[in-house]
């Protein structure tokens, strides 16, 4: 018997979704000075959500200005213990307004809701409670050494995980006793403004955190503010390689997480049922949007076969579609930028010779979508196996030994994750200490937990996110 | 896993190629194997596809009593609420089967008479399987000559427990020979295996030995029934299938209380086993006070209030 | 009787565990404070940088991949052959302080060697059921610009960080007092040190430092002996085609004798974090 599960809507009427929103400058919201409104779409539907401001200079040196402020005046002499109360609060105001904010990132962001709600909202709480906690402890965490804030931290962040990107930026900053300025992504700006909303509930000192709109220029003029002391970034290589370029020879600190071409690598004595789940997540997890997605799947030859059938029997059940039916798995595209750029690289795998494959779906008519995808067949000379292709596209590669492995996951100038599947505990060991990656999941993927540093090796970037580490880029 | 059909009849030649082709299977990772039935529970089934679930839930439940004080009264009654779950409607179908003890086998026959309900009997020195082979045989044949066509045994746990799987299968032969034409449930006792490499292993040998359904427990075990150890017990189904031909259904036996926990069931044989599983040759519950709380819910959806336990039978 | 004529030095590179002359076949006129001749030091061209990072990255997996105790005893080792060398380097630096600095830095690097994951390490309390553990691990090959102001003990406080966790090096010795390095690198090449772990080269900075801050192959650059604002800008600017981590030169003069912390080796780590699910 066929089972069809009817539509599971979660409502949109949750949240609260103003027609336009200004800039979050000094605890108040405020209209723009020299920037210019624009629009940000539901990629579910390419409906307009709400006008922003894409800040201009102007904006810019009042957002920094009032971070300066706050520092000087309320935060930096702030006893770490009162610090803490408030990122406590925040992570208070966050848990009671989770649902709200879970329906909202997956209307502005197009991944579904089951993932917002179950995997997001959970983790960005989360992160504001650990690092509450570090607040009056910060000379525990750095041995030998007295702890300083560094001063106003810029800080840039990514569509993809837009509120629990924010929170690794902003908790360990305000942990350390820094202020920051904040610029959301241009197709994904209503999470932060809402999150303005729990500062101003939470009575935070005005100008501790500041949120300002934009695209690429206003994130341009941000990193490059004289009066910035601290820079953290995390999107593309590419952006971060200018990013690093503009603050050479300033006394800027910096700290860059960017993109990934994981390996995922499958032995012959893999947990095969989880190896495919963790394959699943690893690249179809919020719709391949994900920097340490595993887009490389190396799998032993000799199962390879077998894990490839199982692998396809298992995306034939993936649902994709409207974010916010609760049983979506795989939902929007961000954009209609990032959907080209899926489509453009997976045009030139087929036109290199890999063979593509896709589970049969059908996909809304409206909005960006690109169906789960996987190619075969797939050499390292291959585009698809060396540029990442932040959608839901898998290149599948084999290997024979465990050093081919190796040196086949190694073979990039990425080095943010890997995945390593077996059952032989000393290989997993062995092999984990041989990947050149910040993050290493055995027999496990795409899991991330506030006490648990992030970040990359090579042209991933540097520094790390989480943890105690995390703590590190935010003081002197 | 592989499209072609395998030739797996050698397999349990000897103890060791039987003990070499169980540990040579894929093993289970505890907490993936978790992870994914706790992401399938989080499936929101509503409206048109509850309704089509809680009626097939229905056909599915192997509505169950096992207990010392039995009576062939007990037992008629439990048949009656079998044939006719909701006696206020109609369009409410009946449960699989019943599930009882030898003795009771044949008033069971006796009550569903002329109705599509199976008679399962519990048998083998049921349920701790602690008999010599030959009580457990008769045991078995004296259910089947009652009129029993559906066999519920137990393997030898302790056997399976310290690496004597040729016992174990052997003894299900004996069982699968005795049974005749009645269909064979092989009880593994999950909660006693301990592990999913075991659930997994004791699915492979049980398929292997001629079972016509893997059952997860005997309900007197705790834990009984879980959502990861069907799951197990699913993806070994469909993998026997896939190198075999031959398909093997499931049954998770105990626990199952509620409406959420039976669509729970089906959400996992849907997306694991697939569509072909969703049928009641392929699928059941064994259970008893779950075909109430179905009804309750049943009604629920087509009146649009919720009923009370004072509207469905007690029995 | 005349006085014996002493046999002198050639100053050459340090590559690879050998000493080769520059590929180029050129050198410069080192000279004392005095203005007095003191040798010909070989000035490195691009093709020794080259050379040099290909050394560096080889010994990469030998060096990363030995056990912190044997690491930790071969820069002990360093220290053993510094102090049985003492008189002489201490004529060539002409100070005693110093040398002795430089020896009692190697010693204290050499005890962190087994000690810098468990104070860097950790593991992370993660909210499920797995195993989670992040250990620092060496970023890499390391370019190094050793500080003009202090050519042996600045050498050493900035190269011991670098090698005790498993980085290899390509370090560009002080510019106008590159004996002390080259010195050291004799004391290196017998310390049981794998060939190639440090490479020296001496010669102008300004010529060979954007050859290695451009290097795509080297991993972080360390611009303390950068005294030039301008020109670090520029490798600063350089190190970001492919992320490498950059140390930029100090903003006050260092005390090279004050007890160094762990900022330097914290500076070339990088910190891997290992999940694994606890199951049964």
């Amino acid at each position: 018997m066929r089972f069809e599960y009817a539509p599971a809507p979660e409502s949109a009427s949750i949240v609260d979704i103003r027609s336009s929103y200004g800039l979050f400058v000094g605890g108040e919201f405020t209209d723009a000075k020299d920037g210019e409104l624009f629009k940000t779409i539901n990629p579910a539907s390419e409906d307009v959500l709400a006008e922003v401001v894409s800040a201009g200079p102007s904006d810019v040196d009042s957002a920094v200005a009032a971070a300066r402020d706050a520092y000087d005046n309320r935060w930096r002499d702030l006893p770490g213990a009162e610090r803490a109360k408030y990122l406590f609060r925040l992570a208070r105001l966050i848990q009671e307004r989770s649902r709200e904010l879970a329906v909202l990132e997956s209307i502005d962001n197009g991944k579904p809701i089951r993932e917002s709600r179950d995997v997001d909202l959970p983790l960005v709480a989360a992160h504001f409670f650990y690092y509450a906690g570090w607040a009056d402890k910060l000379r525990y965490a750095v041995p030998g050494r007295q702890p300083r804030p560094i001063g106003v931290a810029a800080q840039v962040i990514p569509w993809n995980f837009p509120l629990l990107m924010l929170a690794w930026k902003i908790a360990p900053a305000l942990a350390a006793g820094n202020t920051v300025v904040l610029k959301p992504a241009e197709t994904t700006p209503l999470t932060a403004l809402h999150f303005a909303q729990l500062c101003q509930q939470a009575d935070l000192p005005p100008g501790v955190v500041n949120i300002v709109t934009g695209a690429g220029e206003t994130g341009r003029l941000l990193v490059e503010h004289p009066g910035v002391d601290k820079v953290a970034f995390t999107g593309s290589t590419e952006v971060g390689r200018a990013i690093a370029r503009a603050v050479a020879g300033t006394r800027k600190r910096l700290t860059l997480e960017l993109g990934g071409k994981a390996a995922n690598i499958v032995f012959d004595d893999a947990p095969v049922d989880q190896a495919v789940e963790g394959i699943v997540n690893g690249i179809f997890f919020n719709q391949g949007h994900v920097c340490c997605a595993g887009s490389r799947l190396l799998v032993q030859e000799s199962v390879a076969d077998e894990v490839l059938d199982a692998l396809k029997r298992r995306m034939a059940t993936l649902r994709v579609g409207d974010p916010l039916d609760k049983n979506t798995d795989v939902g929007a595209i961000n954009s209609a930028a990032q959907l080209a750029r899926i489509r453009e690289l997976s045009d030139v795998g087929t036109a290199e010779g890999a063979q593509r494959w896709s589970a049969p779906c059908e996909l809304p008519e409206r909005g960006f979508w690109f169906v789960p995808t996987i190619f075969t067949g797939v050499s390292q000379a291959h585009r698809i196996a060396r540029e990442e292709i932040f959608g839901p596209v898998l290149s599948v590669l084999t290997f024979r030994t465990p050093a081919e492995a190796v040196e086949k996951a190694n073979n990039t100038p990425y080095g943010l994750s890997a995945g390593v599947w077996t059952e032989k505990g000393s290989r997993i060991l062995a092999i984990a200490d041989q990947l050149r990656a910040g993050v290493v999941w055995a027999n496990t993927f795409n899991k991330f937990d506030p006490t648990a540093p992030f970040g990359g090796y090579k042209e991933s970037g540097y520094g790390r996110e989480g943890g105690r580490q995390g703590l590190e880029a935010y003081l002197a | 896993m592989t499209s072609s059909v395998a030739d797996l009849s050698d397999v349990a030649r000897s103890a060791a190629t039987l003990r070499g082709f169980l540990h040579g299977l894929p093993g289970v990772d505890q907490v993936g194997a978790e992870a994914r039935a706790a992401a399938l529970a989080t499936r929101s089934i509503k409206t048109t596809a509850k309704a089509r679930g809680i009626d097939l839930a229905i056909r599915m439940v192997d509505l169950t009593t096992l207990e010392g004080a039995d009576t062939p009264g007990k037992v008629r009654a439990l048949c009656a609420k079998a044939r006719r779950p909701d006696p206020t409607d109609p369009s409410c179908p009946s449960v699989a089967a019943v599930c009882v003890y030898p003795s009771m086998v044949a008033t069971a026959v006796d009550a569903v008479a002329g109705s599509a309900i199976h008679v399962a009997s519990v048998a083998t020195a049921f349920p701790s399987g602690q008999a010599p082979l030959a009580v457990k045989l008769a045991d078995t044949r004296a259910a089947v000559s009652d009129g029993a066509d559906e066999i519920d045994m137990v393997i030898n746990r302790g056997a399976f427990l310290s690496g004597r799987y040729l016992d174990v299968y052997e003894e299900i032969v004996a069982v699968r020979e005795a049974c005749g034409e009645a269909h064979l449930k092989v009880i593994l006792e999950t909660g006693e295996l301990a592990t999913y490499d075991n659930v997994r292993r004791a699915s492979w040998l049980a398929m292997l030995a001629g079972a016509d359904f893997i059952k997860t427990s005997t309900g007197k075990v705790s834990p009984a029934a879980t959502l990861p150890v069907t799951l197990v017990m699913l993806e070994a189904v469909r993998d026997f299938r896939s190198a075999t031909g031959r398909t093997v259904g499931v049954k998770p036996a105990g626990g199952i209380r509620t409406t959420k926990d039976a669509l729970r069931y089906l959400v996992l044989v849907n997306e694991t086993a697939g569509e072909d599983w969703l049928d009641p040759d392929r699928f059941r519950f064994g259970a008893s006070s779950l075909l109430n709380d179905l009804l309750l819910q049943r009604d629920k959806l087509a009146t649009g209030r919720y009923s009370g336990p004072d509207y469905v039978t007690l029995d | 009787m005349p006085e014996r004529l002493a046999v002198r030095k050639t100053y050459k590179l340090f590559i690879g565990g050998a000493f080769p002359r520059s590929e180029s076949g050129r050198s410069y006129v080192v000279t004392s404070v005095d203005g007095d001749f003191l040798a010909n030091a070989a000035l490195a061209s691009r093709k020794d940088v080259r050379d040099a990072v290909v050394a560096a990255r080889k010994a990469f997996p030998g060096w990363s991949g030995a056990t912190a105790y044997n690491r930790g005893q071969i820069l002990y080792r360093i220290a053993e052959l510094l102090e049985g060398r003492r008189d002489q380097f201490s004529t060539e630096a002409r100070d005693r302080a110093q040398v002795d600095a430089a020896i009692d830095r190697w010693v204290w690097y050499a005890g962190w060697a087994d000690k810098l994951a468990q104070v860097y390490g950790n593991a992370n309390p993660v909210a499920g059921p797995y195993f989670n553990l992040s250990a620092p691990e060496p970023t890499g090959v390391v370019g190094i610009v050793a500080p003009p102001d202090s050519p042996l003990l600045g050498l050493v406080s900035v190269l011991a960080p670098v090698i005790v966790s498993g980085n290899t090096a390509v370090v560009l010795a002080a510019e106008e007092r590159p004996l002390p390095a080259i010195s050291l690198a004799e004391v290196l090449a017998t310390a049981d040190l794998p060939g190639g772990v440090v490479n020296v080269l001496t010669g102008r900075v300004a010529e060979t430092a954007p050859w290695l801050a451009g290097h795509l192959d080297v991993n972080a650059l360390d611009l303390t002996g950068v005294a030039d604002p301008e020109l670090a800008a520029t490798l600063e600017r350089d190190a970001a085609e492919n992320l490498k981590r950059v140390l930029r030169p100090p903003a006050e003069p260092v005390d090279w004798y004050a007890e160094p912390g762990i900022d330097r080796m914290v500076a070339y780590l990088e910190t891997k974090t290992v999940w694994h699910p606890k199951g049964v």
